[in-house]
């Protein structure tokens, strides 16, 4: 299968510091946040991958990274073949970035209140200059939406009806690769479903590939072929969707999937995970995980695991490759 | 029952405005018993939210409580005097909001604000005070409790943060506890702990309480009832395992389907058509008939159903026929 998105090990740090005053006064050093350490996968043609992980595990930066909207320290994103950072070509960098779309998480912030949905969605394919004519009112009967509703405004719509809004804006440049954000979290559960299946059929339909970012793992269970868990900055496992759920490997997996909250549990008696997400800013010597991992021994604590392949899946933790779990 | 410690009876709540009055809480009765975790379950604007905010007799202005009655331990308490009614909030019904971070004080050490709860509300001198929020502190599991009670809130992460409110909630030992998306703003792992946490102190101190949320799965693992509310109705009640398994009303069912956790792998995910009306454009008969798969004529005029009148567990007119003809 041919990958369209190959990221290769992707690095990227901020630079949290205090003010130059305050660190010469009170001598501190400069201090970096790495939000995503040496991240590597791909994604091939016409599929989902989604990135799951808790808050501060780097998703959505890896996200923005995809788009271009930030910029990588070290490693690379490359777009059928093209590095958008470092394409010196300005015309191959505006084809692949004309490819390129995005749905982010709250469609009540990404969506300009002063303009008509017509405007909106015809916007990726205008700003090029190219031919627009009747393009809204054709993607808003694609979404489910009726093509009225190109006159109206963002505020006459409920939060899923404006999340097909920005699904329409997305698809109006034809782009192949749709980075879509927590596209459902601000949503209700019945209108996440809409949402939800709208997403699927467009890929399905016209072959679009994903990078499907979300913290709800049902939500990903339904959405993605492949899937990436990450804990603080770092991939811990990456498996097609059902070896994932129903054979975790790496530990933190196991304890995600333990602890979501399932709708068959009633009465269900968990023993909760112990303790909570490290700081990032001075993370955990070793595997980020092992202050919370059961399985830790002494090489945890020292060397940070790789990921290794496994049966079609990979996973970085040294109790999986040693065997002890 | 003696054991009942809340009882909504017909409860209506009101707002007016100029184009009319809004009923975001529409005859809603239910009981909470000692010990019991009362699942209130929702979309946004179902009124779960509503809900316990008139029982804590904080609506916001012009919006009023119009009708019904609210019993705290037999006792009316949706009449009292703004003065009476402080003296019960934080007494005995202690509250925990979604965000940790604005319902404590960032200005104020977590002991101090701890001890002014306790002082409000308890006859003990200032020792016994903090001794007591050790204690508290203590018990909603933050480790070191006896140094960490001198720190802000903003030391504390966002799980631990939220562990302080359960302690401030429950520090003067209410009878009831009203937790509106308690674990909403956590992450996963974090949530699984809080929601351990306030069940196991339900357990062992008896308290009943009253969790509002969204999301079904959280319902499922802490709830034993559970009241779904629709458009400021209630649309079923009753134990959270037969309504997640067998729902009666057609908006459980569509709302249990439509979750992805329902859905085989691959399977496209059930969904209900349309969206909850807005408050100003209910339609008249049950609120949910214009998205409903199977609503018949009656379902589209008159007075709304309610679940004491279709002598189930669902306020649905078709389900009372069905449970008459069985």
């Amino acid at each position: 299968m041919n990958a369209l998105v190959s990221i290769k090990s992707l690095i990227r740090r901020f630079d949290v510091s205090k003010p130059w005053l305050n660190r010469v006064i009170e001598r501190s050093e400069k201090q970096y946040l790495t939000a995503v350490g040496d991240v590597s996968f791909e994604i091939p043609e016409k599929q989902v991958y989604a990135l799951v992980g808790e808050s501060g595990s780097g998703k959505s930066t890896i996200g923005k990274i995809a788009v271009g909207l930030l910029g990588p320290s070290e490693g690379a994103v490359e777009i059928g073949g093209v590095d958008l950072h470092r394409e010196k070509d300005a015309q191959r960098r505006s084809e692949t970035r004309a490819h390129i779309q995005m749905i982010f998480q709250d469609p009540y912030a990404s969506l300009n209140p002063r303009w008509r949905v017509r405007d909106i969605i015809e916007e990726p394919v205008s700003a090029k200059g190219g031919d627009h004519k009747g393009l809204a009112e054709k993607l808003l009967e694609q979404v489910g939406l009726s093509a009225r509703d190109a006159d109206k405004y963002p505020h006459e719509f409920s939060g899923g009806q404006r999340q097909r809004i920005c699904v329409a804006r997305a698809l109006a440049a034809e782009p192949r690769f749709i980075v879509c954000d927590e596209p459902t979290s601000a949503l209700d559960v019945s209108v996440q479903a809409q949402v939800l299946n709208l997403m699927k059929d467009l890929q399905e339909r016209l072959g679009l590939t994903y990078l499907f970012i979300s913290h709800d793992l049902t939500v990903v269970r339904y959405m993605a072929d492949r899937i990436g868990v990450l804990y603080l900055g770092r991939l811990v496992e990456e498996a097609g969707r059902d070896a994932l759920f129903e054979t975790p490997r790496h530990p933190y997996t196991k304890m995600l999937l333990d602890a979501a909250p399932r709708i068959d549990s009633f009465g269900r008696e968990v023993e909760p995970p112990k303790g909570e997400i490290p700081d990032p800013i001075n993370p955990p010597s070793g595997c980020a995980y092992h202050p919370r991992c059961p399985y830790a021994n002494d090489r945890c604590r020292v060397e940070i695991p790789v990921m290794k392949p496994a049966d079609g899946a990979r996973v970085a933790c040294h109790a999986v490759e040693e065997g002890r779990l | 029952m003696s054991d009942t410690v809340l009882s909504l009876r017909e409860l209506v709540v009101e707002i007016p405005t100029r184009r009319g009055v809004l009923r975001p809480v529409d005859r809603v009765s239910f009981d909470i018993a000692r010990g019991e975790v009362l699942g209130v379950v929702g979309e946004s604007g179902a009124g779960k939210s509503m809900t316990g905010t008139a029982v804590i007799g904080l609506i916001d202005r012009p919006g009023h409580i119009a009708g019904g009655e609210v019993l705290l331990n037999g006792e009316r308490i949706d009449n009292l005097k703004p003065d009476a009614m402080r003296r019960i909030r934080g007494k005995r019904i202690g509250m925990v909001f979604q965000d940790p971070l604005t319902s404590l004080n960032p200005l104020l050490k977590i002991g101090d604000q701890l001890v002014e709860t306790i002082r409000q509300h308890l006859p003990v001198t200032m020792e016994e005070a903090r001794a007591r929020a050790i204690a508290a502190l203590e018990e909603v599991g933050i480790p070191a409790a006896r140094s960490r009670i001198d720190s802000y809130p903003h030391e504390f992460s966002g799980g631990m943060r939220q562990r302080v409110v359960i302690a401030l909630a429950l520090s003067a030992e209410p009878d009831l506890v009203i937790a509106d998306e308690p674990t909403t703003a956590l992450d996963v792992s974090v949530q699984a702990q809080i929601i351990a946490l306030l069940k196991r102190l339900c357990r062992e101190r008896g308290t009943a309480i009253m969790l509002i949320t969204h999301d079904m799965g959280v319902i499922a693992e802490a709830a034993d009832r559970v009241a779904v509310m629709y458009a400021g109705r209630l649309a079923e009640i009753g134990p959270v395992a037969e309504v997640v398994a067998r729902p009666q009303h057609p908006y459980t069912k569509g709302l249990m389907a439509s979750t992805p956790m329902a859905a085989a792998p691959g399977e496209r995910l059930n969904q209900i058509p349309g969206a909850m009306p807005r408050l100003d454009a209910i339609p008249p008969g049950c609120a949910f008939n214009p998205r409903c798969p199977v609503a018949e004529a009656v379902c589209k005029q008159g007075e709304s159903p309610r679940v004491e009148e279709c002598g189930g567990r669902a306020a649905c007119w078709l389900v009372a026929r069905k449970e008459d003809a069985a």
